[in-house]
């Protein structure tokens, strides 16, 4: 493990922002253990569990606490600057720090999501949600790893991003759709397991390709903002 | 408590040249703010203050040296390279910013020790023993930053800049939070930073810290450089300044008449404890004194510039 990494793993951990991330994981399991012990059909609430918790607030936030933990606070702190202050290319402290938003937010969404499509279904659907998690982590906390560089409030627009482009947006404006990321991994779920649970609005392909674009135009552009990074004039 | 080692800084292999940090012409707006007026400074080798009250530039002009700042106009170099978009320079530069952020969660040695490996030491471990040692942190190094005071805490910054032995020191009001004894050793090892060939410049708006550092200063007001180089020297050029002396003899009244017919000297006052000379001329009134003492048989006890303060060159420099 790189040391960017490690600082950033136990910065995002330490924090009290870590505990920040089991709530919603743990209401998701409830909900749909409640819905499984009251023997309700999946097709009365898995939609609105899997759907409406799952993939349009559970895997959103969390990757939203994370993405922007993992660079946003070390922006406001200042300590950022320890970090610059090294003869590193910007792209491996990015990469980096990344991996760990990744790998953070696919944990506490994946598993979350396997157990509601195991209760809702069988161990495929839990599956498929949960490597549709892993792929929806990629590109949320590659974009809110973005925005942490390119506004002073990067949770504030992230919110904006999940709440109204995402939840209100999304639902009724269809051509938003093509920009929504839960839309992807709605769509990745339901190619990987098809199920009347699911109601894809984006070709699994458009999904896909869609993905990667976040992906890979978010990483390039937190890159490039990363190498002018500059710190605030006069202080004294 | 902390050891009692003296700081030794390292000295630089013998083969390189003094490390360089080179403004030409460099302004820096914000908007239609001026932050920093076409400055240009050339520092080598040793210990220069860069001096100026609250708001002067002197931090933008720092983070422009260290790469975290663009300049508007103008260039700004360490060793002919350019610090803006360039992390290469960070082999050969340290900076202690003024903001005390640490990752509070490390101790001191894992944070120093963070330092060294990033920057890709072949003995990090050793590096940072080194370093920790320098700052007087051996001690408190297995506690978290987090428990230490701001002094503390500073020297933690200041070893994990220095761990990497830079050329190359950039610190931003340094001695804010230490204690006396503190501040003591944190100029001590300014200067034996400085003599071993490292280039350093701190930032501070307190004069005598500068005074007690460095003769060199670099004082920029209202984002200008006013003034370059030995804060003394600078003194004896403001010609149209009379140079204040404190001057005591055998016969303090009998050398106050032969003075005052010299051109060089401009007014002479008698007190208890001597002569206060107002001299227009430092040059000429430094080498007639002793003839005319020695005209006239009078012994001089002292002779003492009364104005070269760092603080009377800064003042006379805010009201020019």
């Amino acid at each position: 493990m790189s040391t960017v990494a490690m600082i950033t793993a136990r910065g995002l951990f330490g924090r009290r922002r870590a505990l920040m991330l089991l709530p919603l994981p743990l209401l998701l399991i409830g909900l749909a253990a409640i819905c499984r012990a009251y023997d309700l059909d999946p097709s009365q609430w898995g939609t609105a569990v899997i759907t409406g918790l799952g993939f349009a607030v559970v895997l959103p936030v969390i990757a939203l606490i994370v993405g922007t933990g993992v660079l946003g606070s070390e922006v406001d702190d200042g300590t950022l600057v320890h970090i610059l202050t090294k003869p590193l290319a910007r792209r491996d402290i990015i990469l980096a720090k990344f991996v760990v938003a990744v790998v953070a937010t696919a944990v506490t969404t994946s598993i979350p999501l396997f157990v509601a499509g195991l209760l809702a279904g069988s161990a495929k659907l839990g599956v498929a949600l949960a490597l549709a998690a892993v792929a929806g982590s990629f590109a949320y906390t590659a974009f809110f790893l973005m925005l942490s560089l390119l506004t002073r409030r990067p949770v504030l627009l992230g919110l904006v991003y999940i709440l109204i482009w995402e939840g209100l947006l999304g639902r009724w404006v269809s051509g938003t759709r093509v920009l929504s990321i839960e839309q992807y991994v709605i769509s990745i779920a339901a190619k990987l397991e098809p199920t009347t649970l699911l109601d894809p609005k984006v070709g699994v392909m458009t999904a896909v390709v869609m993905s990667v674009l976040f992906v890979v135009v978010c990483t390039v552009i937190a890159i490039n903002r990363l190498g002018s990074f500059s710190l605030a004039g006069e202080t004294s | 408590m902390t050891t009692q080692t003296q700081p030794t800084a390292p000295a630089l292999p013998a083969d390189t040249a003094p490390g360089v940090v080179d403004l030409q012409n460099v302004s820096r707006w914000y908007g239609n703010v001026v932050a920093v007026n076409d400055i240009s400074m050339s520092l080598g080798a040793g210990v220069t203050g860069l001096l100026g009250p609250n708001g002067a530039g002197k931090t933008t002009v720092l983070h422009m040296m260290a790469g975290f700042l663009a300049p508007s106009k103008g260039t700004v170099t360490i060793d002919g390279k350019p610090t803006w978009r360039n992390p290469a320079v960070y082999r050969d530069l340290g900076l202690v910013t003024e903001r005390e952020a640490v990752h509070a969660f490390l101790t001191a040695e894992q944070f120093v020790l963070a330092c060294a490996k990033m920057q890709k030491l072949k003995d990090p471990a050793g590096a940072t023993r080194r370093a920790l040692e320098l700052v007087e942190m051996t001690d408190a190094a297995h506690r978290r930053i987090g428990t230490f005071s701001k002094g503390m805490r500073q020297r933690t910054r200041v070893a994990a800049a220095l761990v990497h032995e830079p050329r190359v020191l950039l610190l931003d009001e340094p001695f804010n939070g230490m204690d006396p004894r503190q501040r003591m050793h944190m100029m001590e090892l300014l200067h034996s930073l400085g003599d071993n060939g490292h280039t350093i410049l701190f930032s501070s708006h307190i004069l005598e810290e500068v005074e007690q550092v460095s003769g060199l200063v670099q004082v920029i007001v209202a984002g200008r450089l006013a003034a370059s180089g030995d804060f003394r020297k600078i003194r004896r050029l403001m010609t149209t300044r009379p140079h204040v002396f404190a001057v005591r003899s055998s016969d303090d009244r009998r050398l106050a008449v032969a003075l005052i017919a010299e051109s060089s000297v401009a007014g002479i006052e008698i007190e208890n404890g001597g002569l206060t000379v107002r001299a227009s001329d430092y040059g000429d009134f430094t080498r007639a004194l002793p003839r005319i003492a020695l005209d006239q048989g009078i012994r001089l006890h002292q002779l003492v510039p009364s104005d070269e303060s760092l603080e009377s060159v800064f003042s006379y420099l805010l009201e020019a």
